[in-house]
């Protein structure tokens, strides 16, 4: 017999009675004792009454139980920490940065649960706005696929063991190499910096995904800092900067400044785009020229000529060109263009110009990835010449074009690890992973700009057995400080004098500080071109068949959040298309290659080929196809796993940089895949109701024009449609709650959708149930596509004829975007012809929806004329079908980033913009509790607040000093329209016609 | 007392007598099931098994299940509701508004007429129901007080008006029918000999004994009854063609719609009677009851309001080139030629042109293309209420919303699941039920028809055949005492 060690239940069976003894193998305890006043005396009978007692009471029990909700955890703080109330939400500054595009966020908090990403008001560069990437960020922390421990081999190991074998076979690695993004830390570089130098001068590969090198290269390793609010004329050669280029929210900013207009200022910048793909910058512009990739160099080389005084060239160019030489100095020229022979041109025609838009002293650090040293160090691993690289949040496996010939080269590389937060295509080939943070757990710093820096602070504590990257690498350097202190020491460097712990405090509480830390950016491997070589380059380049340009999407980008439900299902802004990539076709082509929107291509080059579907794109240069990158993930997590297909392989190195343009051959591949498009419609059908756009001469001629007002037949005359109604109107006594949205503002980035899915709890529905045409969104942005025919056409073609004919877009079209949501109609058509009146009308102008009173008839939303209203088809938080794509509402830990103000909706129930009436509640009752009325700008609903360009203004339109009252006062009789007007049902929502710096509007003729 | 001239058609051909007409309408009733009825039952309770299971998916999983968007959020399900609502309306129809227009012709077909009121109006109750997304909680729309508060249900809404119209309709007809059905019942309960069959047509029968108080109360409810029943025939499908005209939808806001509306429900449900008839009158032998004449008559009745239909759909683009309304001129020109044209012009030709072809004589006194047409009707006229709903929906008024339906298999399964509910219970109707009329169909066998054969003995067989074409002048004199 063994000697285990013996418990007692008690002092009982340590005593062991015989009578314990005797009771230890009856499970119950004796019959109850029940006793009867009058009972019998032959106690074996049970008493009639004791057994009506004993039913009673068992049946009590019973139903008791059965009716009791089940608790779920709900425990309230043993010791409260100081600053959090449950219920009341904290927010914190922090920073962005995902290697592509940077924000400075405020962090709100719920009980200790990041639950929203908000623009950083304080932000000198961002301003309060924030991109879609940014906004669905928050949803990033909480995904089950991130790594959740340490491991080798794809093991869970313990950390001290990982450290240890770490750093011995550091120790005698020889060459180390660490590869991450475009870093703008300044304390990270430090800490790398350090890392190098213990282990014998590693070395630090930067490369960008979507690379900047050839702009580097072309300004001497620095990237200018660009300022689009000082450009009257912009001439952009397929650059899309108010999408993905370098810092799209800073310069989305700033160009919506040049670009807003009003009685104060009726002028704006003119904006040339000449590009291959229809970007959303592209669909911004004034002026836009379709050109083949091949087709930019020469284009660039034209106009360099003709600002030296060579001949004009004709067409866009020339205006271009015309207009740049009047501009001067307000004059800016920028480029896409990963070509350093294209980009030194650029630069020579900025510094011809005098530019003041371009900035080199004060460089941009957003982009430092030098192309040639990454492929130097492929080479360098496949030759086995590497003795060990840590990979920090760097997939190049996935990402680079060379990724297929480093997953081979890795195997030479004796120690490989890897510090990204999942086991992604690059990790899962790795020995070691010590996944990071996620950034809202983290301490860092940013510099993005010099003299610009902010602060990354945690939020929450680390939700998975993960360690800060930059404290891995001081631990395995022996570093004994952690990297807040290290951080810390850095700063104190930064802030100076005085008194360091407030002002560390302040700029821990702002976000954002000034000052300067990260050190001049490494100069290019490859040096610059002059200008003649460069020319000369250019024209080398040959054109062949069909040319590919692969591009970066808004949501997914370059494919390292793929992740993310949220920014899957985001609408490309241009296609409308989620989930997915495919190929952009001129509808040209496809008409001759017999091609239909949906069937499968196979795009071939460098003998490399993916097979996606075919999408018809107005607006795409004759002879080329567009492929968007990002996608074919194989190791993200089971949200993008397997959605497209990785393109950049099909990218080729030319001269030193990558080229995101190549030569391809097609072929059909006879299957079909459809595409998942939130819009499958494009044009306006010449329909002047739902929006309006005019041009810039109009509006400065007179414009009380530019609006065409619908007037109804009375006895009286033509009247306003509302002069005529059946309807009482309602009275406003406190507050009446409007929004105006300035089509001019807007450049339909959808930043806004994701804000608003982030708050409102929206549910992610998947591509099939998009396909449906049943995605969930409250806001959405309409993309209307300009036609070749109009109404006047009616008399000679005919109605029938012009109508199918309207429903073409041009080959070249204009662009217009419109938010649409719940335009909280004060006459609404849902209200009335709800039988249970589920939606009802506020005393304060906004239109309801009381959940739980729905029964789901959906004859609100046959008769909403907007079509914003969204129906529960399925339990998208308990139906299996969904919990791939909306599994954030499945698991305790998705469900973290739920908003706790909004209900998630059920099975059955219809939903919709509430003008976010919780934010609107809760600033009315902080106003109260201070006794007074809310102020303007206090309250304000999420898609106002993440807009980038504050297109969206959010107001009481009862207090006659708001922003959106002058506004309407202002624009009334301007620009300011409703939506279809002529029907009366008087929305909330005021849109302002788009004013477009054009001779002509290609809209409604 | 009432007059009709010896050269009107007899309603009742073959020469039959009282207890023939007693005995050919009993015989269905007591008989063993014979094995057509047999065949037709199991594929009824086929379907109704696929109603079944459609409905299971839709309230298990949601009404996802269904082919709906986020822009068409009625289709099949509204179509199939007016669908079965417009079918309904015949019964109605030729059971109270014939009898207060003293059109004695109605007397042999009302009975099943009546039948396929209610249980089309059984199938269409399915439909509010199922479409909505929480049909648990359908009882919220009746104004019921509750334990929740002061929630109230709204007046404004026409589906609550419908909440209101269907089940007055359901109402009304099924005590008008019952009430037409005791006197027979008592009939079949006094010929019964089985045990069962006994107690339950005494239940059915309520005590009926044929006594001269209890035909004068008959009379005078049945009176009442269509008195009551016929505002209804134009109130019900009123109501529910303002589901749509009270709205804002293209296509769908427009006054003409309760007359339209009316004239269609009409229509189709004497398509469906016409169907349903011609069936029964074959499988029961029933030819003599339901002649060639009905049919005829029927065949008139349908292709009037056919007609009527087709000035309504006519009407319907005049108007919308005369608002000059660009929304409303878009949706007429969508529905002609979107993508949807092929259901408009399914509906088009079904509705407008066939029932044309009843100006023939010959086709209106043609069984097999009477029967054609009426198959034809009932497709056009389901066609016609998903134009409106589907066509109407699919592209209104902001281009970025426009959509396409398509019906998932579930959408069909539930329509043809209410098909078989349909037939399930008109078959068993048929079965256990009297399908004609006995009382009311005897009270007209002598209609232009003097000498009857009960005053020349007692054997059908040997009598002498009654005039039964036109111009056998009469020897008798024309007014008799009637029942009555």
């Amino acid at each position: 017999m063994q000697d285990s060690p013996k418990y007692w239940k008690g002092i009982e069976e340590l005593e062991s009675s015989p009578e314990f003894v005797k009771n230890a193998l009856s499970e119950f305890a004796d019959f109850m004792p029940v006793k009867e006043s009058h009972g019998t005396s032959d106690a074996t009978v049970a008493p009639r009454r004791d057994f009506l007692k004993l039913m009673g009471f068992g049946l009590a029990a019973a139903t008791l139980a059965s009716c009791e909700t089940p608790i779920k955890k709900a425990i309230p703080y043993l010791n409260k920490p100081e600053e959090v109330d449950p219920g009341i939400a904290n927010f914190y500054a922090s920073t962005f940065f995902n290697g592509q595009d940077y924000n400075s966020v405020l962090v709100k908090t719920r009980e200790g649960r990041p639950i929203k990403l908000e623009g950083n008001p304080e932000s000198p560069i961002t301003g309060g706005g924030l991109s879609a990437r940014a906004q669905a960020a928050v949803l990033s922390l909480y995904d089950g696929a991130r790594l959740q421990h340490f491991a080798k081999n794809g093991a869970k190991v313990d950390k001290d063991q990982l450290d240890q074998e770490v750093r011995n076979a550091l120790a005698g690695a020889g060459r180390v190499a660490i590869v991450s993004p475009t870093i703008i830390s300044p304390s990270t570089k430090k800490v790398i910096a350090e890392f190098a130098a213990r282990f014998g001068g590693a070395e630090h590969v930067m490369y960008d995904v979507n690379s900047a090198s050839g702009l580097l290269r072309a300004n001497g390793g620095v990237l200018p800092a660009y300022d689009f609010s000082k450009a009257d004329i912009i001439v952009s050669f397929g650059a899309d900067f108010l999408g993905t280029w370098i810092s799209p929210v800073e310069f989305a900013r700033q160009y919506v400044a040049n670009r807003k207009v009003s009685s104060a200022k009726r002028a704006m910048s003119k904006h040339f785009q000449f590009e291959t793909n229809m970007s959303l910058t592209g669909s911004n512009a004034d002026v836009r020229e379709p050109m083949k990739p091949s087709a930019l160099g020469e284009a660039v080389v034209s106009l360099y000529n003709a600002l030296m005084g060579g001949g004009k060239p004709a067409g866009k160019l020339g205006m271009a060109a015309a207009a740049l030489q009047s501009a001067g100095s307000r004059g800016l020229v920028v480029s896409g263009s990963n070509d350093p022979a294209i980009q030194t041109l650029v630069t020579a025609i900025n510094q011809k110009l005098g530019s003041g838009a371009v900035d080199t002293a004060n460089p941009s650090f957003v982009r430092q990835g030098d192309d040639a040293r990454m492929a130097r160090l492929v080479k360098d691993m496949a030759a086995g010449q590497i003795g060990a690289v840590i990979f920090y949040h760097a997939n190049p496996v996935f990402d680079h074009p060379m990724g297929a010939d480093l997953a081979t080269a890795l195997k030479k590389v004796k120690t490989t690890i890897s510090l990204n937060d999942r086991l992604d295509e690059t990790g899962a080939l790795c020995t070691y992973a010590a996944p990071d943070h996620h950034f809202l757990e983290s301490w860092n710093d940013y510099e993005p700009k010099r003299g610009y820096l902010s602060l990354a602070q945690p939020v929450i504590t680390p939700l998975f057995a993960t360690r800060q990257a930059q404290d891995s690498l001081l631990t395995w350097a022996g570093s004994p400080t952690t990297y807040y202190n290290y951080l810390r020491q850095q700063w104190q460097g930064v802030l100076g004098g005085g008194d360091f712990a407030k002002a560390w405090d302040k700029a821990v509480h702002d976000g954002v500080a000034m000052g300067s830390a990260l050190p001049a950016p490494a100069a290019q491997l490859e040096g610059t071109m002059d200008v003649n070589s460069a020319i000369a380059a250019i024209k080398a380049a040959k054109s062949g068949g069909i040319e590919l340009a692969i591009y970066e999407k808004i949501g997914v980008g370059t494919g390292a959040d793929a992740n993310n439900p949220w920014l899957q299902e985001l609408p490309d802004p241009v296609t409308k298309a989620t989930w997915g990539n495919y190929v952009t076709v001129p509808r040209a082509y496809a008409i001759e290659r017999k091609w239909e929107q949906g069937d499968v291509v196979k795009v071939t080059a460098n003998g490399k080929s993916v097979s996606l579907p075919v999408l018809i794109q107005p607006g795409q240069a004759a002879g080329t196809i567009g492929i968007a990158l990002g996608y074919g993930r194989t190791a993200a997590g089971k949200v993008a796993n397997g959605l497209g297909e990785n393109v950049l392989p099909l990218a080729v190195m030319r001269n030193g940089a990558i080229s995101y343009t190549n030569a391809v051959q097609m072929e059909a591949t006879g299957t079909q895949s459809p595409i998942a498009q939130t819009q499958t419609h494009h044009t306006i059908m010449d329909r002047k109701p739902v929006v309006q756009e005019a041009t810039l001469a109009q509006y400065r001629e007179n414009p009380k024009e530019v609006t065409e007002y619908e007037k109804v037949s009375t006895p009286d005359g033509l009247e306003k449609p509302n002069k005529v109604s059946l309807w009482q109107d309602y009275e406003y006594k406190n507050h009446h709650w409007g929004m105006a949205i300035d089509l001019n503002s807007c450049i339909g980035c959808g930043s806004c959708v994701v804000g608003c899915q982030a708050e409102n709890n929206i549910a992610v529905v998947g591509k099939q149930e998009v396909i449906n045409r049943r995605e969930m969104h409250w806001m959405r942005i309409d993309r209307y596509y300009s036609s070749d025919a109009h109404k006047e056409d009616f008399e000679e073609k005919g109605k029938l004829a012009t109508y199918a004919a309207m429903e073409d877009p041009s080959e070249n079209p204009s662009v217009i975007f419109q938010p649409m949501m719940c335009q909280h109609c004060n006459h609404a058509p849902c209200e009335t012809v709800c039988p249970v009146l589920a939606t009802t009308h506020s005393s304060e102008g906004l239109n309801q929806m009381t959940y739980n009173r729905c029964v789901g008839t959906r004859y609100c939303a046959n008769n909403c004329p907007y079509k914003v209203r969204r129906f529960n088809w399925f339990s998208y938080y308990s139906n299996e079908k969904f919990e791939s794509v909306n599994g954030h509402m499945f698991t305790d830990l998705g469900r973290m980033v739920l908003n706790p103000d909004v209900t998630v909706r059920a099975r059955g129930v219809m939903e919709k913009c509430s003008m976010c009436v919780q934010r609107i509640q809760l600033g009315k009752l902080e106003a109260k509790k201070q006794k007074r009325r809310p102020k303007d700008g206090e309250i304000v609903s999420a898609c106002a607040q993440s807009c980038p360009t504050q297109a969206i203004v959010f107001g009481d339109m009862r207090d006659s000093e708001s922003r959106i009252s002058q506004l309407l006062r202002r624009e009334d009789g301007e620009r300011a329209f409703h939506v279809l007007d002529a029907i009366n049902v008087q929305p909330n929502i005021t849109y302002l016609t788009k004013i477009r710096n054009t001779d002509k509007s290609d809209f409604n003729a | 007392m009432q007059h009709v001239s010896p050269v009107r058609e007899p309603l009742v051909t073959g020469g039959k007598t009282y207890h023939d007409v007693t005995q050919d309408v009993c015989r269905q009733v007591e008989a063993a099931p014979n094995i057509r009825w047999m065949a037709a039952l199991s594929v009824a309770l086929l379907l109704l098994g696929v109603f079944f299971y459609s409905v299971y998916r839709t309230l298990w999983y949601g009404i996802g299940e269904w082919g709906l968007n986020k822009t068409v959020g009625w289709a099949w399900d509204i179509t199939n509701f007016v669908w079965w609502v417009g079918i309904g309306h015949a019964g109605t129809l030729i059971s109270a508004v014939l009898l207060l227009f003293r059109q004695k012709w109605r007397t042999s077909i009302n009975r099943a007429a009546e039948a396929m009121t209610i249980f089309a109006v059984i199938c269409a109750a399915m439909f509010p129901v199922l479409h909505m997304g929480r049909p648990w909680l359908a009882y919220w729309v009746f104004p019921l007080q509750n334990t929740f508060g002061s929630l109230w249900v709204n007046f404004n809404s026409p589906l609550l008006w419908d909440v209101f119209a269907i089940s007055t309709y359901f109402t009304v007809s099924l005590v008008f029918w019952y009430t037409g059905l005791v006197p027979d019942f008592a009939t079949i309960r006094d010929r019964a000999k089985g045990p069962i069959a006994k107690v339950a047509y005494s239940l059915l029968s309520m005590g009926w004994t044929g006594s001269a108080k209890h035909w004068s109360r008959y009379e005078t409810v049945s009176l009442i009854l269509a008195g009551v029943s016929t505002p209804l025939v134009l109130s019900v499908h009123t109501i529910v063609s303002m589901d749509f005209a009270t709205s804002v939808v293209p296509g769908w806001h427009t006054t003409i719609f309760p007359p339209y509306f009316v004239a269609g429900a009409i229509f189709s449900g004497f398509a469906m009677v016409l169907t349903l008839m011609l069936i029964t009158r074959v499988v029961f032998k029933l030819e003599d009851y339901i002649t060639i004449e009905h049919i005829a008559l029927m065949n008139k009745i349908m292709m009037i309001t056919g007609s009527i239909v087709g000035v309504a759909y006519i009407t319907e683009f005049f108007i919308a080139w005369y608002s000059q309304v660009e929304f409303e001129q878009y949706a007429f020109i969508n529905r002609a030629t979107g993508p949807y044209w092929w259901a408009y012009w399914s509906m088009m030709t079904c509705n407008v042109i066939t029932p044309q072809l009843v100006w023939f004589r010959r086709v209106r006194y043609s069984i097999p293309l009477t029967f054609i047409l009426s198959i034809i009707v009932n497709i056009g006229m389901w066609f016609e209420r998903f134009v409106i709903i589907v066509t109407s929906l699919h592209r209104d008024y902001l281009p970025s919303s426009w959509a396409m339906f398509s019906p998932t298999i579930i959408d069909i399964g539930i329509y043809v699941g209410t098909i078989g509910l349909f037939f399930t219970l008109f078959l068993l109707f048929a079965k256990f039920f009297p399908v004609i009329n006995m009382a009311e169909v005897k009270a007209v066998l002598k209609y232009t028809v003097d000498n009857g054969p009960t005053y020349t003995g007692h054997d059908p067989h040997h009598a002498p055949q009654p005039a039964t074409t036109h111009g056998v002048p009469a020897s008798a004199p024309v007014n008799y005492t009637k029942h009555d």
